[in-house]
């Protein structure tokens, strides 16, 4: 049960010490705010993808069977089903269904080698191009060919397992949410990892229970909705913003004051854009604004200076005082 | 003089011991850093510890209020406004010039006036300002979900920890200060044997 008269108690004390701040927006490397989506957009290719969205892009479809001359109904298979509002706010919104699937696909029924058909990966599209530089998907690549999760590609990792590329929203760079950000990308984590039909598609390991294996976190319920599973998981790399190098479970951090203490891993992991922005703007302490508060990292270089000039004035006039007493 | 029954004398004792390890604790997780200092306890340890004296602090303050709403205590901690100004400064003038010319103490102990009007000043202070909040803003930090998120734009958690801290370091340096003035008694030692005793040894 929440306690409204504390909560009552404590805003009035707080109010008492607050401040109004402006809310940092997140902008580009040109200084523009940078949005997400785009109700208003309509793709070039709309008519041409509608074909497939037709069955592809519902539960439930119909299709003639020219060799009986009946109409069928059928249901779509759940991991052959887009959602058109999905690919339409996601990054990859202006292309042509055909640009990464065989042109073959047109014709319907599918010819049945298509199934076999080779997918792309991220590092086909976006590696070696000027135009992703700033995303770095050659470092990323590295760090994934580096990564545990690289070692169950014999069994059919490939990136898409965490970042479908038909819903892929980029996420740190465009919210000024964090929560958000964690949210989202703790679901990619967990859309395996707590969802054992998933997870034994790519492993023969026993099912696991996230949160007996992190019965050792104080504040377990605080800990998972403030930050990242990646921020434990993986090696730091201060070259990319988000780390792909996913460590084995027993090279996972465990210290607390990893996190919490001055040079927090937090600053290089989920705190690194949004640091950076605010440093930018000339903000001191890159974690006071996020939405999180990080004990032992969110120190203050001029209340730390103050409480060591207030603390030094006390012990001065102490000593001040023992002279004339003892004179 | 028998001027501290065994039940203050309880309090103040586990009051002091509680409050030294919630310094150490507390300074241990603000200033925790990724090498353990060999004086600072590491961050698990010094979150463990904090919690349980906060808890054990709590509970003793509740013990101090309730036992002052109760008994004749409480009367010492009651501000009056007559001469209220004046006397503070009488005290000040007193413990800042007087005392080195061997003047007298401008308010002797007496069973009626435990504390003198700086004493008494600084103790309400320290007791039902500095310490309800310390309490609650630390009640906020152990359960996070009853704090509100933002206030004014800065997260709910980083001002209840401006205030927390805030109230810790105010409450040190009245620690620092009241075990100095502790040696202001008829000897050095005097109050501090008073406290353990029960007897104030007049000047």
């Amino acid at each position: 049960m929440k306690l409204p008269v504390f909560r009552l108690v404590l805003t009035a004390g707080l109010i008492a010490l607050s401040f109004s701040a402006a809310a940092a927006g997140f902008r580009n490397q040109n200084g523009e705010k940078e949005t997400q989506d785009t109700t208003s957009f309509t793709s070039p290719f709309y008519e041409d993808n509608e074909r497939c969205f037709e069955c592809h892009g519902q539960e439930r479809y119909e299709y003639k069977n020219d060799n009986l001359g009946t109409q069928v109904k059928a249901l779509m298979c759940e991991n052959r089903r887009i959602g058109r509002d999905d690919f339409y706010s996601s990054n990859h919104k202006y292309f042509s269904c055909t640009d990464c699937h065989s042109s073959d696909y047109v014709t319907f029924p599918h010819p049945g080698q298509l199934r076999m058909e080779q997918m792309y990966t991220c590092i086909d599209c976006h590696g070696g191009d000027e135009k992703f530089a700033k995303f770095s998907f050659e470092e990323i690549e590295t760090e994934y060919q580096k990564s545990t999760h690289f070692s169950l590609e014999k069994d059919g990792f490939t990136c898409w397992k965490c970042h479908n590329p038909h819903s892929y929203k980029i996420s740190i760079r465009n919210t000024e949410n964090l929560k958000e950000t964690i949210v989202f990308d703790n679901t990619i984590c967990l859309s395996c990892h707590s969802d054992f039909r998933r997870f034994q598609l790519l492993s023969d390991l026993e099912e696991i229970n996230i949160l007996e294996k992190h019965d050792w976190l104080p504040n377990q319920a605080s800990h998972f909705g403030s930050v990242r599973c990646i921020e434990c998981h993986t090696m730091q790399n201060d070259t990319i913003l988000v780390a792909h190098l996913i460590r084995p479970k027993e090279e996972s951090v465990k210290q607390c004051n990893e996190c919490h203490s001055k040079n927090s891993l937090l600053m290089a992991t989920l705190y690194k854009f949004q640091s950076r922005e605010q440093r930018r703007d000339g903000f001191v302490n890159g974690i006071i604004l996020n939405e999180s508060y990080v004990i032992g990292a969110n120190r203050n270089r001029y209340l730390n200076i103050l409480s060591l000039v207030v603390f030094g004035i006390v012990i001065l006039i102490i000593g001040i005082h023992i002279f004339f007493r003892t004179k | 003089m028998y001027l501290y029954p065994v039940w203050i004398r309880l309090w103040h004792i586990i009051n002091a011991i509680l409050f030294i390890i919630l310094i150490v604790t507390g300074l241990s997780m603000q200033y925790t850093d990724k090498q353990d200092y060999i004086l600072v306890v590491s961050f698990a340890r010094a979150v463990k510890w904090h919690n349980i004296s906060a808890v054990l602090l709590t509970v003793n303050y509740i013990f101090f209020v309730t036992s002052n709403l109760i008994s004749e205590n409480g009367r010492y901690y009651r501000i009056s406004k007559k001469n209220f100004g004046s006397d503070l400064f009488k005290q000040l003038r007193y413990y800042s010039w007087n005392m080195f010319k061997g003047e007298k103490h401008p308010f002797p102990v007496t069973t009626e006036r435990k504390f003198n009007p700086l004493q008494k000043f600084s103790y309400v202070l320290a007791m039902y300002f500095a310490f309800p909040l310390l309490i609650l803003s630390g009640l906020g930090l152990m359960f996070p979900e009853t704090i509100i998120n933002r206030i004014f734009g800065i997260s709910g958690l980083v001002l209840t920890d401006i205030l927390h801290i805030t109230m810790g370091f105010c409450l040190t340096i009245f620690m620092v200060i009241h075990i100095y003035t502790c040696t202001l008694g008829a000897r050095p030692s005097s109050l501090f044997k008073g406290i353990i005793s029960g007897y104030h040894e007049s000047e």
